[in-house]
């Protein structure tokens, strides 16, 4: 644990190929910029542009890549110093990189997943007249993104975050037409906003405590403060963590963050911003690992297990296609943030989740664009089914990530999900059987809801034949073009193997960032863990096929139907929860404030301004225009001064 | 007019009665007032002899080259003049620092003054009356403008006031301080009944301003008296030594330095002596009205600060809590009461009641920079308050010069330019940063502030804060209401008013951004004490 700590003072300086890390930042935010300057000239070739800067700054990470790894371990956390941002007084803030394993880690994650998705969305936007301007706002994404997890201190972070968070609110809205798109997009933006002023605060605490906002400084001198700084700052950050990622109780602006393009889903919402409180918490690591921490860590494990538990749960009842595997993504995001906060134990199964989740989720997501892509824009699943035949391609592709997600042995999720479990468990005592059996029923209730999905989509009859979609034309399902398969196809690739490779390697190469690997044995062996896992998966999964796959289905949602399932489909009340806890209350606030202002401060001010008006509309009428009456205020006024002197003279 | 300039030769030939200090009187300190005085009695000459025609093109010259004159032999003087400053005519005169920097500014207020009076442009004739009979705009009128251009009395009479001026802040005795006062108040009393429009108004003016100077004057006299006879003698360094130790009656000593400091307030327009302020700053033609606000505040500020520093310094823990109750009353008299005028002339009466106000904060802190910082007052003040009546001479309409303000509505629209400066002037008269109205308040505050008034200050700027009030109201008149169907013209100005205008804006501006250096010389020195 100290050994992270002291990390901070190993930094080395960025030379060679390191040196033009910063293309990577500009690379993307240059295609932003000629996008959004050239405006409809740039129609015919603004997605090629767009999609190019994306894959030329994922092969600039490749090479970074490999030359990092020629370095030997502990020379491997370097930082490229750009500019002097902002230097005011103490306060030094520096616009610099850090390029280490952790955020080389994600550069790959985010120029990959996001070359893939560029590429998908060539051809899932063709229709779009405004494709170009999509293409902006996907490359300022990336661009922000990277600077989220390049920079080299909490502020720099800042600034990608809030990037990542306008990128997110114009995509959502991208649908400007309608409402609920609109609504989607502010309620995002809302959400989040309470979420950055826990980080932001952290940010104030630490320059406040430490002086400084720079990952070094900060990293170095954490262990030196008192344990209600730490402990503060841990859940603040958190809290930050919370408001990105989408967790309890934020959680509920990520399902409708759906009304946004797939490709936006997909990327944003599944495999890349929403994970930036993953890395904000992995990479705040050594103030985590601290023992003082230990209560921020408790906090950030009970968030991460209510959250998986509430996603699973109300994923189970949702009958929107790409609703379902929002709340999947939340309460994946609740796996990968109950690893981090196991701490030492669980920070590289975290960050291998996140990674081979990046991959299948990524893929899901673009199989399920490609389902809806096909049949007019469709997303409730009782209205589709029997897919399969149709689209064959996309139909094996995401029954890959499918099988990825749920942990079937030896595929991605096996070994990043139940690394998970088992560490939970390692947790030992009370704790590792409770945060180890939420985590593990939410394996069970994972294997339920996306075997119900894949029944209803891909299999059974096809509901669809006898109806029409909203717009009156009639469901013409077909396979997607190249541009759509491919990333398809290369993410299913990644959702098979990713997992077996990474596991392998990933906790040795991210070993300078987050500390080495903290092996722990819990009272269930490992092979235990994996056993129950793939029998606990088994048994959901057999339940769906149970109830949704011999029976035939309602083209419409049942309405009479048991508490649970009508608490399910209301997100748990969440909405309710946070109408009843923060909006309402917000609005009688805002009420009575407002009438404060209107009776308090409007009257005092208008009053004072009444009581001078009249006063002096009253002395007017001491300038009555006689020179008598002047001459008498002057002698009042001479008796005054000089009775005032003599009196202070003499009394 | 001659008259009154041999009683001031007289009065400094009889000053000396007491002990005669046997010096040379350098004369190359008083080339200033010397140049401005034998102007003015040239001045009378050219209005005798010269026949009608030339009188205007003479005096305007005349006028402009005895500034301009007295400014170059003040420059020349001002480089290698001693430091701590010298006597001059037997000792009446003080020439130091403070008094320099108060010539300049005098002379420099002064010419923008001469300006706005010499205009023929604005008003076909001039603002002034030429014979009272003839009522403005008909037959006999235009017929004597065409003869005569303009009735140029005016021009002796400014010179007169302007050597009155600068006699006064450099007095060194009371009774050559009350003579300059008279020098420098009688011409001011006849210009203020010269209007050529509105000439009822104007002549009311005249003899309010008139009776409440004279009674003033009285008071000024009286307070003299008994402070000679409290120290035996006029001059202020003598009171000055008196008042630090003696064990003469303090009766003497309070009752007339109360008597005193009232005469100089009531020429100040300090609230509540400014009875007259309104009144007569809406009667006066307006280019005089300009040359009364600006040079005269200088002047009368220029007076209370060396009484105050040089003959009351011993005793400024006695007066300075009344001066105190002076300055709120003041402040708050000026703002409030300018909040429901309806005319923009006397709506800038009461804002110079509070300027008043706010230069009295400054002249109380008796400290280097409390007098430094109500020099620099002074000058910002001056040139705003300059430009200020120069654009307000420029709104008319049929029957002169529109200044009720319902008149000002929606000027903007007709004159940007012009809605424009005016917009600057007022905000610099509210103390917005960047204009020099705001360096000023700001170098005043700061130095009551480090002399231990923190609740004057306060005051103070809830005063300001009131004020701002008026001044933003005209701001929204001109630029968000509707203009009136009917309403004033905006007269575009000969030069001699855009240079004025000019003048006045581009200083106003440039002591906002640059003040540092009229702040150095502000400070470059104190009074002296002879």
């Amino acid at each position: 644990m100290t050994g992270t700590i002291n990390l901070a003072a190993e930094v080395q300086q960025a030379s060679g190929v390191a040196n033009l890390a910063w293309l990577l930042l500009v690379l993307p935010a240059f295609g932003a910029a000629v996008l959004l300057i050239a405006g409809r000239r740039a129609d015919k070739w603004g997605h090629l542009l767009g999609s190019a800067t994306v894959i030329g700054a994922f092969a600039y990470a490749v090479l970074l890549f490999f030359d990092t790894t020629s370095l030997a371990a502990d020379d491997r956390t370097r930082e490229a110093h750009l500019f002097d941002w902002i230097s005011i007084h103490s306060l030094n803030v520096e616009f610099g990189l850090r390029l280490d394993p952790l955020s080389l880690t994600f550069v790959l994650l985010i120029t990959g997943v996001g070359s893939l998705i560029h590429i998908y969305s060539i051809g899932y936007m063709s229709d779009d007249r405004d494709r170009r301007r999509f293409f902006a706002y996907l490359n300022l994404f990336v661009s922000a993104m990277l600077l989220l997890v390049l920079g080299n201190g909490f502020v720099t972070l800042y600034f990608g975050w809030e990037g990542v968070g306008l990128a997110s609110y114009l995509l959502i809205g991208w649908y400007q037409g309608k409402d609920f798109a609109a609504t989607a997009a502010k309620k995002a933006f809302l959400m989040n906003r309470v979420g950055d002023v826990g980080l932001a605060l952290a940010i104030f605490l630490m320059f406040k405590n430490m002086g400084s906002t720079q990952y070094s400084v900060v990293f170095d001198k954490i262990g030196e403060q008192s344990t209600g700084v730490i402990v503060a700052i841990g859940i603040l950050l958190l809290l930050g963590a919370c408001g990105k990622s989408g967790q309890f109780p934020l959680q509920a602006w990520l399902p409708d963050a759906m009304a946004g393009p797939t490709p936006v889903s997909a990327l944003i919402h599944a495999a890349t911003m929403v994970t930036a409180g993953v890395y904000l918490i992995a990479r705040s690591n050594p103030l985590y690992s601290l023992p003082q921490a230990e209560d921020a860590r408790l906090v950030v494990m009970i968030v991460g297990a209510v959250t998986l538990l509430i996603g699973c749960v109300i994923g189970c009842a949702y009958d929107d296609f790409k609703k379902v595997l929002a709340y999947s993504t939340v309460s994946q995001i609740g796996y990968m943030i109950l690893a981090v906060g196991l701490g030492p134990a669980g920070y590289a199964f975290g960050i291998l989740h996140l990674l081979t989740h990046g991959f299948f989720k990524a893929g899901l997501f673009l199989g399920a664009g490609s389902v809806m892509h096909g049949m007019n824009d469709e997303g409730d699943i009782r209205r589709l089914g029997g897919l399969a035949k149709k689209m064959p391609i996309t139909f094996i592709t995401w029954t890959l990530g499918y099988l990825a997600l749920i942990g079937f042995p030896f595929l991605s999720g096996y070994f990043s999900k139940d690394a998970i479990i088992a560490a939970a468990f390692s947790e030992g005592g009370s704790r590792g059987w409770i945060f180890g059996g939420i985590a593990l029923l939410g394996a069970g209730l994972t294997a339920f809801y996306m075997t119900r999905l894949l029944i209803l989509v891909f299999l059974g009859k096809p509901r669809w034949e006898n109806l029409k979609s909203e717009d009156g034309r009639a469901y013409h399902p077909h396979e997607s073009g190249w541009t759509m398969t491919l990333p398809m196809i290369v993410l299913a690739v990644g959702s098979v193997g990713a997992g077996a490779i990474l596991s392998g390697v990933l906790p040795e190469w991210l070993a300078p960032t987050l500390g080495e690997l903290v092996e722990e044995h819990g009272p269930l062996s490992h092979t235990v863990i994996a056993i129950l896992t793939v029998a606990i998966s088994a048994i959901g999964a057999g339940i769906a096929f149970a109830l949704f796959g011999r029976r035939e289905q309602p083209v419409t949602r049942p309405q009479r139907v048991s508490f649970p399932v009508r608490a399910a489909r209301a997100d748990l009340y969440g909405n309710h929860l946070n109408e009843a806890l923060f909006a309402r209350p917000g609005v009688w606030l805002t009420r009575f404030l407002v009438f404060v202002d209107n009776r308090g401060v409007d009257g005092l001010v208008n009053g004072i301004a009444a009581g001078l008006g009249g006063s002096s509309g009253r002395l007017r009428r001491l300038q009555t225009g006689f020179v008598r009456s002047y001459a008498l205020s002057m002698l009042g006024g001479s008796i005054l001064v000089i009775a005032a002197l003599l009196m202070v003279r003499f009394a | 007019m001659s008259v009154m300039s041999s009683v001031l030769l007289l009065a400094q030939e009889q000053a000396p009665a007491a002990p005669v200090r046997a010096e040379a009187p350098p004369v190359t300190a008083i080339w200033p007032i010397l140049i401005v005085l034998g102007a003015a009695c040239l001045s009378v000459l050219f209005e005798a002899l010269l026949p009608k025609d030339l009188r205007w093109s003479f005096q305007v010259a005349l006028t402009l080259l005895t500034i301009a004159a007295a400014g170059v032999k003040l420059i020349t003087y001002v480089s290698d003049a001693p430091a701590a400053g010298e006597t001059a005519m037997f000792g009446t005169l003080a020439v130091d620092r403070p008094a320099l920097f108060l010539w300049g500014t005098l002379l420099a207020l002064s010419l923008g003054a001469v300006l706005l009076i010499a205009d023929r442009s604005v008003e076909p004739g001039g603002s002034f009356v030429a014979t009272a009979a003839i009522r403005p705009g008909t037959v006999q009128d235009r017929a004597q403008v065409a003869s005569t251009g303009m009735q140029t009395e005016v021009f002796p009479l400014t010179l007169f006031a302007l050597g009155g001026m600068m006699t006064f802040c450099a007095a060194n005795d009371l009774l050559t301080m009350f003579v300059a006062l008279e020098v420098l108040s009688l011409p001011l009393y006849l210009m203020c009944g010269l209007a050529r429009r509105r000439r009822l108004l104007s002549q009311e003016a005249a003899v309010k301003y008139f009776l409440l100077g004279a009674f003033a004057s009285a008071f000024f006299l009286y307070g003299v008296a008994l402070l000679y006879g409290y120290a035996g003698s006029v001059r202020l360094a003598d009171i000055a030594e008196a008042a630090a130790g003696s064990d003469r009656s303090d009766t003497l000593l309070f009752a007339g330095m109360g008597l005193l400091v009232v005469g100089l307030l009531f020429k100040a327009a300090v609230g509540p002596f400014h009875t007259w302020t309104p009144d007569v700053y809406q009667g006066a033609p307006t280019p005089v009205t300009a040359f009364m606000a600006a040079c005269t505040k200088v002047a009368a500020f220029g007076g209370i600060l060396r009484v105050l520093q040089v003959a009351l310094e011993s005793t400024q823990w006695e007066w300075r809590g009344v001066l105190w109750g002076v300055a709120i009353v003041s402040m708050v008299i000026g703002a409030v009461l300018g909040l429901t005028q309806t005319d923009v002339k006397r709506m800038i009466a009461y804002s110079s009641v509070a300027h008043a106000g706010f230069l009295l904060i400054g002249s109380i802190a008796v400290t280097d920079k409390g007098l430094s910082s109500t020099l620099f007052y002074l000058l910002t003040y001056g040139f705003t308050t300059i430009a200020t009546f120069g654009v307000i001479s420029l709104v008319r309409d049929s029957s002169g010069e529109a200044t009720h303000l319902s008149q000002w509505a929606g000027l903007a629209k007709r004159s940007p330019l012009l809605a424009g400066v005016f917009t600057f002037l007022l905000l610099a008269l509210a103390g917005i940063p960047l204009t020099s109205g705001f360096v000023g308040k700001f170098v005043v505050f700061e130095a009551a502030l480090s002399d231990g008034m923190g609740p004057l200050v306060v005051v103070a700027l809830v005063a300001s804060a009131v004020a701002a009030f008026f001044y933003l109201r005209v701001i929204v008149l001109m630029y968000f209401s509707e203009p009136a169907a009917d309403g004033p013209t905006v007269t575009v100005p000969g030069a001699f008013t855009t240079a004025a205008i000019t003048l006045g804006v581009i200083i106003t501006l440039l002591l906002g951004i640059a003040p540092a250096f009229a702040l150095d010389w502000a400070s470059s020195g104190v009074f002296a004490i002879r």
